[in-house]
């Protein structure tokens, strides 16, 4: 058997032994104080940055939402203004036109309280001037009918004389 | 998977024929050298001992029970031996005199004579026991249990301290800096790396469940890959051949196969024994190929670290002996630009088979705790 012949190929007890000790002692000690806690404290900065950046995004998403919300909130308040000039000016359009017509109306009723008046002074004008004018007639027809009674051409002279004296005024 | 299977049939008959072929050299070398030094012993002074380029390449790849340093100096290492009449614990340095040959040890508690031989045929280095008339004591050596802190195990400690520094000091930092806070310098390398084996080996393999294999998997990692760079350093603390040596890969394989098996489900173990979507001839001929499989997947994880890494060790170590090969220093400026080459590429390799070794058990653990797909067969 070459294993026979060759001591490289040939696992001395002894060392099969040490090796084991040796190999048992750093796998305990080292698992207790190094693996254990480095790789606890490797993977504690890793979560660590892991959450570092999630809260990143987050504060970044956050962020966004905030720019979001102003803007909307920009928009709406823009809106909202617009709106409301709007109807002022609707508003303001409106008292103007109920202003004007009411003034129209006011001016109309002046107007026609006005015409009425003229009407009713021209009217009593007219009727001051009728009846004048009839008792003026009955004077001379009073006066004409007095004369008539004495001379005839005489009669008619002072009619005459009386129509001339008659004024219109 | 398929694929898998045939690298490793691959490598393992490639690693089967490379070393019985280094084998069928030393033993083809072994006797002109005998003959040229009883030559050179009749003719010569004292002459230079024959150069071995595969006697020193398979010493610097192998386990020794000091750590040799330089020319006649080394690091004694304890050895730690169970003999059927108890413990016996001494010195590396007794076994060898000054000039590193070996020489017998008479043990404080057993009363054994210990000795390192070497194996002839193999060249496998072993403490033995010596009996009362000089020769091997066959039966006392068979129950030696040989748990000595060799160059490997000393060069594994090492590696656990490193690991055990590194990491609790980067926890340490995490705790001091908090997490909010970007890593920072090692802080930062090691983080990579971690995040490496979880995002690119564990997540994409396992999937959900991958955090409860995690602490297996990197402790799997990062163990394979400092024994890799340590293996790279040419002197001391590295130059064991930790995660090229069989027991080690072997171990490892044992504990990807214990953590793929236990956290098999259902679904799992019914694929391997009654693959569902199939004829039930076909359900019965795939059943022991699929039980093979068990065994071959961590056998494959075993063979492909320690092929690997092995054959890097004696790239490199062949690209240095070429200079002693040619007796000639010149052959330094073709060799050292080569060694520093592979010496990079092997670098990748560290990192390479560490990545592998994990991501294949990542594989292994993510087919074993797979749910049942209807769209899978």
């Amino acid at each position: 058997m070459f294993l026979e012949v060759n001591p490289l190929v040939l696992p001395e007890l002894g060392l099969v032994i040490w090796s084991t000790i040796a190999f048992l002692v750093l796998l305990f000690v080292l698992t207790k104080f190094a693996w254990k806690p480095i790789m606890a404290a490797v993977k504690e900065r890793e979560t660590g940055i892991e959450e570092a950046l999630a809260k990143a995004e987050k504060m970044k998403a956050e962020m966004a939402q905030l720019q979001n919300e102003n803007e909307a909130l920009l928009a709406k308040a823009r809106e909202e203004r617009a709106t409301l000039i709007k109807e002022a000016k609707e508003t303001a359009d409106k008292m103007v036109a109920a202003a004007q017509e009411k003034a129209k109306a006011e001016y109309d009723r002046i107007v026609a309280d006005a015409q009425a008046a003229i009407h009713q002074q021209k009217n009593q004008a007219l009727t001051e001037v009728k009846n004048q004018v009839g008792s003026m007639v009955i004077e001379v027809a009073e006066k004409v009918l007095r004369k008539q009674l004495a001379d005839k051409p005489q009669q008619e002279a002072y009619i005459q004389e009386l129509v001339n004296g008659v004024k219109l005024n | 998977m398929a694929q898998n299977r045939v690298k490793c049939l691959l490598a393992l008959v490639f690693s089967v024929f490379m070393l019985t072929n280094a084998n069928v050299v030393v033993a083809q070398e072994q006797h002109p050298v005998q003959a040229h030094n009883t030559d050179a012993a009749t003719s010569h002074k004292p002459a230079e001992k024959e150069f071995n380029v595969t006697e020193t390449i398979l010493e610097h790849i192998s386990d020794d029970h000091s750590w040799h340093l330089w020319g006649h100096t080394s690091i004694a290492l304890p050895v730690i031996l169970k003999t059927d009449k108890g413990w016996e614990t001494f010195s590396s340095a007794k076994l060898m005199d000054e000039h590193h040959e070996p020489i017998t040890y008479t043990g404080t508690t057993t009363g054994y004579q210990f000795k390192v031989n070497t194996n002839h045929e193999t060249g496998k280095k072993s403490i033995v026991i010596i009996g009362a008339d000089g020769n091997i004591n066959q039966a006392a050596t068979a129950s030696i249990l040989d748990m000595s802190i060799t160059k490997n195990v000393a060069s594994m400690f090492i590696a656990v301290f490193l690991l055990l520094a590194i990491f609790l000091s980067v926890a340490a930092s995490y705790k001091k800096r908090g997490v909010t806070t970007a890593p920072k310098g090692f802080q930062n390398i090691m983080e990579t790396l971690i995040l490496f084996v979880r995002d690119e080996i564990a997540r994409p393999n396992i999937g959900e469940k991958y955090f409860k294999y995690m602490p297996f998997l990197l402790t799997v990692f990062f163990f394979i890959f400092i024994n890799n760079l340590l293996g790279l350093i040419p002197f001391i603390p590295g130059g064991a051949n930790v995660s090229g040596n069989i027991a080690f890969t072997m171990t490892l394989a044992v504990f990807t196969f214990i953590v793929v098996n236990f956290s098999g489900n259902k679904n799992y173990w019914k694929h391997i024994f009654w693959m569902p979507g199939v004829a039930v001839p076909m359900k019965i001929f795939l059943m022991p190929i699929e039980v093979i499989g068990i065994f071959t997947k961590p056998i494959s994880l075993m063979i492909r670290l320690f092929a690997n890494i092995t054959a890097g060790h004696i790239l490199v170590l062949s690209l240095v002996c070429l200079i002693f090969i040619f007796k000639s220093v010149a052959a330094s400026a073709v060799a050292i630009p080569f060694t520093v080459f592979i010496s990079c590429i092997e670098l990748l390799v560290a990192f390479l088979q560490a990545f592998i070794f994990t991501m294949l058990s990542a594989l292994y653990i993510g087919m074993a705790t797979e749910e049942h797909h209807d769209d899978h067969h």
